[in-house]
């Protein structure tokens, strides 16, 4: 069920030069969560900015209460949300739909890429929790953007990591790592949340190699919730059509089989 | 008691506040976070003769205090909204009106057609302010003449109260609305969305991938308070205003203007209870202001 309400900030923490962590209390959400859903949440007290900014579920702590967030300082809503060290904030969730996964996989791959990296860690958490080996490709402009490497490894998966100037792990795109994977392992699925360029990437090698993907999208929102329509991708419909798709409502993950990519 | 419940062309509302046309769907959204009957009334989604696919993305951009939006009337078109969405909205005690654009005064009169008799639609938005369709929505609304003529013929195809939703990207919005009001109007909404625009410098071009789009929120208010205060002054029928609408004391701010209801639309963004603060504020502040009844503000701007 989706709430919309105050939350205490318990931790807001730059873990990284462009990225917090930020640990909120709001049991109503962590509650029902899934991985791959998201909260809209309100930056300032003013109204400029005026909508709230999507942020990833980086973390569910459904024994404590809380939900962890990753997210990059980018601009005026980041940047406001880094100054919030304590209090309340407003937040809307849990919003969209989730990555799934079967209890009959036994190999999974997850393939993340800056910013997208954030939700894949619950995500890996959950597969692991049921009895997958996961494999979790990781990529990077460089180190000092480098997301969770350790904690995916604490986890118990088998990480690799790809940066663009091999400041960490292999020089080059994570799209070569997982090429190389596919070609060694079995792979049930395959999940991706990332830049465009890295996800149109991830969804022509799996299409080819015929492995289920399901990847998670960004587009720019306003209310979050399915009203609106601002935010949506293209999709083919089951009768061959195109059709739009809401990224907070049907999204943010997809099955790449529907999806169209206008944009290269 | 205050009494906060008004009546707009004969539809009766418990207060006046209402859900703005595109920023609230047909409703199911908001239903999971509040009874959506709590409002005085819902404005749907434009909804058109054919579906619509809408306009390619990045649809939104947000500006100071605004946004920008090009959604291009994305809906399930007309016979669907019958079927799907209005028999989910009639369920609950809130006024539906049915906004509606169309491409040709035809589509405006077929749309008004099916709509006429249907069950739990309470009134017609007509929406002759949309800039985002090519060569329909602005001329039917920046033309006097025009506008008026698709009142006309849409009058004759409806019983049902019609409400003219009116675009501020004209030089006299008075003009405009005392032709819809000559040619049977019941009421008009006003303002749609300011045409505007917004430029990425770093790659040096539109945000949006239809270049242009709709301006709203708080940015427009002052735009759209002065609007209201003009066309209060210049026709009888009642105005449902809105533009930037965030809390009550815009709401006073509105009807003092002129209007006899209010609606909010991007303000749903920002705070999803929006709508809900502006009733319960609005309510007591009437009461503290020893006002018995809401409609004693109308106009009182002094
Ligand atoms: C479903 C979803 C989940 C997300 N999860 C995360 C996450 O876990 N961690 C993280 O760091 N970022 C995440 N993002 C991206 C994040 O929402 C944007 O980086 C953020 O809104 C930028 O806001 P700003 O005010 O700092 O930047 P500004 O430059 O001021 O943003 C201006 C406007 O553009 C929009 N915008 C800018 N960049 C993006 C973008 N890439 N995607 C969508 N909207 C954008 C903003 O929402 C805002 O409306 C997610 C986006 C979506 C859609
Ligand atoms: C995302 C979005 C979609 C809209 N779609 C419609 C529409 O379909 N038909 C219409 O008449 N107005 C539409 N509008 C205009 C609003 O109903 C309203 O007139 C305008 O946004 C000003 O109010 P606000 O500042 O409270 O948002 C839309 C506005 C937004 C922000
Ligand atoms: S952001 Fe409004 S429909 Fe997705």
């Amino acid at each position: 069920m989706v709430v919309s309400i105050k939350a205490s900030i318990l931790e807001n923490k730059k873990i990284l030069p462009d990225f917090y962590r930020l640990k909120i209390a709001v049991p109503q959400i962590s509650k029902t969560a899934v991985p791959g859903q998201f909260v809209m949440i309100k930056t300032s007290s003013t109204l400029d900015p005026l909508l709230r900014r999507p942020i990833s579920l980086h973390r569910i702590n459904r024994d404590v209460g809380t939900i962890e967030l990753v997210y990059q300082v980018l601009g005026k809503g980041t940047i406001l949300l880094s100054e919030m060290v304590q209090g309340e904030l407003e937040v809307m969730g849990p919003l969209g739909n989730g990555f799934s996964w079967q209890q009959s996989f036994k190999r999974t791959a997850i393939v993340g890429g800056g910013c997208g990296i954030a939700p894949l860690l619950t995500l890996a958490e959950h597969l692991i929790g049921n009895g997958q080996e996961v494999h979790v490709l990781l990529g990077a402009q460089n180190k000092e953007k480098l997301l969770n490497e350790a904690d995916f490894k604490e986890l118990g998966c088998k990480v690799l990591v790809a940066t663009d100037n091999g400041s960490s792990g292999r020089k080059g795109f994570v799209t070569e790592i997982l090429e190389e994977l596919i070609s060694t392992t079995n792979l049930d699925q395959v999940y991706c949340c990332g830049p465009l360029p890295m996800t149109n990437g991830v969804i022509k090698l799996t299409k080819s190699k015929m492995i289920p993907c399901q990847v998670s999208l960004e587009e720019r929102m306003a209310c979050g919730i399915g009203a609106c329509l601002g935010c949506v991708c293209q999709v083919r419909n089951e009768d061959g059509t195109i059709g739009y798709k809401r990224v907070c409502h049907e999204g943010p993950v997809f099955n790449a089989s529907e999806l169209i990519f206008e944009k290269d | 008691m205050t009494k906060i419940a008004v009546e707009i062309a004969g539809i009766k509302m418990k207060n006046p506040v209402l859900a703005a046309s595109g920023c609230y769907g047909f409703g199911r959204e908001y239903n999971q976070l509040y009874d959506i009957s709590r409002l005085g009334g819902i404005m749907t989604k434009g909804t058109t003769l054919e579906p619509k696919l809408g306009n390619p993305t990045p649809r939104l951009a947000e500006t100071p205090a605004g946004m920008l939006n090009s959604i291009g009337l994305q809906n399930p078109g007309v016979d669907k909204v019958i079927l799907e969405e209005i028999p989910w909205l009639r369920t609950f005690d809130v006024a539906c009106i049915v906004n509606i654009s169309g491409y040709s005064i035809e589509e405006f009169e077929i749309i008004a057609e099916r709509l006429d008799g249907v069950s739990g639609v309470d009134g017609l938005e007509v929406n002759i302010s949309c800039p985002n369709v090519k060569g329909g929505g602005m001329a039917f609304g920046t033309d006097p003449h025009t506008a008026a003529l698709v009142v006309k013929r849409v009058k004759a195809k409806t019983k049902l109260p019609l409400i003219v939703k009116l675009s501020p990207n004209v030089t006299a919005i008075t003009e405009i609305a005392k032709a819809v009001e000559n040619a049977g109007a019941d009421a008009v909404s006003l303002i749609n969305t300011l045409l505007g625009m917004v430029i990425d410098i770093k790659q040096r071009k539109p945000i949006l991938a239809n270049t242009m789009g709709g301006l709203s929120g708080p940015a427009v208010k002052p735009i759209a308070v002065r609007m209201v205060y003009q066309v209060y002054t210049a026709v009888e029928i009642p105005i449902i205003g809105m533009g930037g609408i965030t809390t009550f004391e815009d709401a006073v701010e509105f009807m003092l203007a002129g209007a006899s209801a209010v609606a909010i639309g991007a303000g749903n963004f920002t705070d999803p209870f929006a709508p809900l603060k502006v009733i319960d504020g609005l309510e007591k502040w009437l009461e503290q202001e020893g006002i018995k009844d809401v409609r004693e503000i109308i106009g009182g701007c002094k």
